[in-house]
């Protein structure tokens, strides 16, 4: 398809997905809600984690951050500069997280990332029990479901755009060199460490922008509801089944894994994790590049 | 001072006891196991039941976890690693799917934990008595609990490092791709080095629930310092563990006891930066 014509398509579904809490009831305004926040996630993750290979598994630490910062300033600031101030924070900290890590080799990100949610609740809950003497805030903004979904669904559609135009420049072409092979494309010339910190701030800002837009939907925020590690779990899934290689990869994981979601936590609650750990392995081992991968490798088969 | 200087240590042993059995699974068997944590929990729970159901002692709990942890772990590698390794082109694409399919895995032993025994916490009382160490009062579960820790680690150092079959599965670790060529099976050293982590699991676990309590959503916490006693230790380094086990115990404590106990976490984190930045590959490990 020609790339004007993509636009167009793309311009008209984001229209008619704007319009929709409009015409369709407040459930369903809450469904495409979450579904738009997981696009955005998972989208993002797999902006920095899809061609670097590097597995985050911090997505709720900046996540949470940005949740938490709008729950302490939403009664100081105006709320645009809220949002900047959230942004500004969840960068700060992708730059001192990969400034100490992405130097070294890729399993000491894992492990810090792994920790890092662990890491950040722990200290949030000293500092708010310690230095604020509070425990839980509440988020006062005159929002509906509708508005926070559309802030979501511009923030979808920006980090989709982001995702496309780095594919197409100099930066995504490196991106790519390092994913094949780190060593050889350092020695093309290419400073790896630099750009991989670059992807990561970025990525990370989106992130965190997910949760501060999100914040006002709990009204009631702690540490241990915005730290909830299931979060990144299912971004991760998300972003792998669809392809975290692609552009259109982590959307397509995320609609249908997210209403899977929404049906299986209603229907079985008690075994949510269970089966979300099967499914996920099952995932690695069926398609590890995802679905559209996957697609595609069946329709090369079927040609003579 | 010198009682932070005891508990230090006893904690420390239990690290050290805990990060051997995932940095023989990493260093030897090349998997990064993420549901190593959740492999510990289970065997405090399954000791637990022991105790309380049966009033078996934990000690005679070890003798049947620790084989069972090892069979366990030879039926997870064989049906849900070895794929995997067959699949890899290389080390690194190893690295990844192990990361992705152990995560998963922690999700279901964890899921599995809290519907059978919910998510509360959970201890026992085992050898709660008082005894005087160096002028400082130790409970005598946690002394014993030191003692089995440096006990095993000892036996697991001179096994590798004396023993024929330890030397195989050095040769693995250090050269994977030549030691082949002298006739190793890399296949079974792999396999084994996963079990003996699974083992090691158990055994840690057991002796983990002799003094502290536990819940089915705890298992992250303990992996995540383990992988960090790992890395502090060097890839595949038993003394290294050891080493590294009983100063994030001493770290631990002594931050708890002269800064603040929530801030625990975060002093390790800080501990693990700083040497990343001096020594990249650990303490004990080579370049």
């Amino acid at each position: 398809m020609k790339t004007p014509l993509a636009f167009a398509l793309a311009a008209v579904v984001l229209a008619a997905l704007a319009a929709a809490p409009l015409f369709i009831p407040d459930y369903w305004t809450g469904v495409l809600l979450g579904m738009t926040g997981y696009v955005a996630l998972a989208t993002a993750w797999a902006l920095f984690s899809g061609p670097t290979r590097y597995v985050s598994l911090a997505t709720v630490a900046f996540f949470g951050v940005g949740a938490y910062t709008v729950a302490v300033l939403n009664e100081v600031l105006p709320y645009p500069l809220v949002l900047l101030c959230a942004g500004g924070i969840g960068a700060a900290m992708a730059l001192v997280v990969g400034l100490s890590t992405l130097r070294l080799a890729g399993v000491y990100f894992v492990i810090f990332t792994f920790g890092l949610a662990e890491l950040v609740r722990q200290t949030v809950s000293w500092w708010e029990v310690n230095v604020t003497y509070t425990m839980g805030r509440y988020v006062f903004l005159p929002f509906e479901g509708r508005h926070i979904y559309w802030q979501l669904l511009a923030l979808a559609a920006v980090t989709l755009l982001i995702s496309w135009a780095i594919g197409r420049s100099r930066l995504g072409l490196a991106l790519k060199a390092i994913g094949d092979d780190e060593t050889v494309a350092a020695h093309a010339g290419i400073n790896v460490t630099r750009i991989k910190l670059m992807l990561f701030v970025i990525s990370a800002t989106l992130i965190t922008l997910v949760g501060a837009i999100q914040a006002p939907r709990w009204t009631y925020i702690e540490p241990s509801i915005v730290f909830n590690p299931t979060v990144s779990f299912m971004t991760l899934i998300m972003a792998l089944l669809g392809g975290a290689m692609r552009l259109w990869g982590p959307l397509v994981g995320a609609v249908p894994l997210f209403l899977l979601f929404e049906w299986l936590s209603v229907s079985f609650p008690d075994h949510f994790s269970i089966i979300l750990g099967l499914l996920f392995i099952l995932i690695v081992f069926v398609m590890p590049q995802g679905v559209l991968a996957k697609l595609e490798d069946l329709r090369g088969r079927g040609k003579p | 001072m010198l009682e932070h200087v005891v508990n230090g240590l006893v904690l420390g042993g239990t690290y050290a006891l805990v990060a051997m059995g995932l940095t023989i699974q990493y260093g030897i068997a090349r998997i990064m196991n993420l549901s190593f944590g959740d492999t510990i929990i289970a065997a405090c729970f399954a000791t637990w039941l022991m105790f309380t159901g049966l009033a078996l002692s934990p000690i005679l709990a070890l003798v049947v976890l620790v084989p069972a942890g090892y069979a366990l772990s030879l039926v997870v590698y064989r049906f849900i690693m070895k794929p995997l390794v067959d699949r890899a082109p290389d080390e690194g694409a190893l690295e990844v799917d192990s990361i992705l399919v152990t995560f998963g895995l922690l999700f279901v032993i964890q899921g599995v934990l809290l519907t059978l025994f919910g998510g509360g916490y959970t201890s026992y009382s085992y050898l709660n008595s008082p005894v005087n160490v160096l002028g400082t009062t130790v409970a005598a579960n946690r002394l014993l609990a030191l003692a089995l820790s440096l006990a095993i680690g000892a036996a697991l150092v001179v096994v590798l490092f004396r023993t024929r079959w330890g030397m195989t599965l050095r040769a693995v670790a250090l050269a994977p791709q030549s030691a082949p060529l002298y006739g190793i099976d890399t296949n079974r050293a792999a396999r084994t080095a996963f079990a003996i982590g699974g083992a090691l699991a158990c055994t840690g676990g057991v002796v983990l629930s002799m003094f502290q309590t536990f819940t089915a959503t705890g298992g992250v916490v303990f992996t995540m310092k383990a992988l960090i006693v790992v890395i502090l230790g060097g890839k595949g380094s038993v003394p290294g563990a050891i080493v590294a086990g009983l100063l994030l115990g001493l770290v631990e404590t002594f931050v708890a006891a002269y800064i603040d106990p929530g801030l625990t976490l975060a002093a390790v984190y800080t501990v693990f930066l700083a040497l990343l930045l001096v020594r990249p590959n650990g303490l004990f490990g080579k370049a």
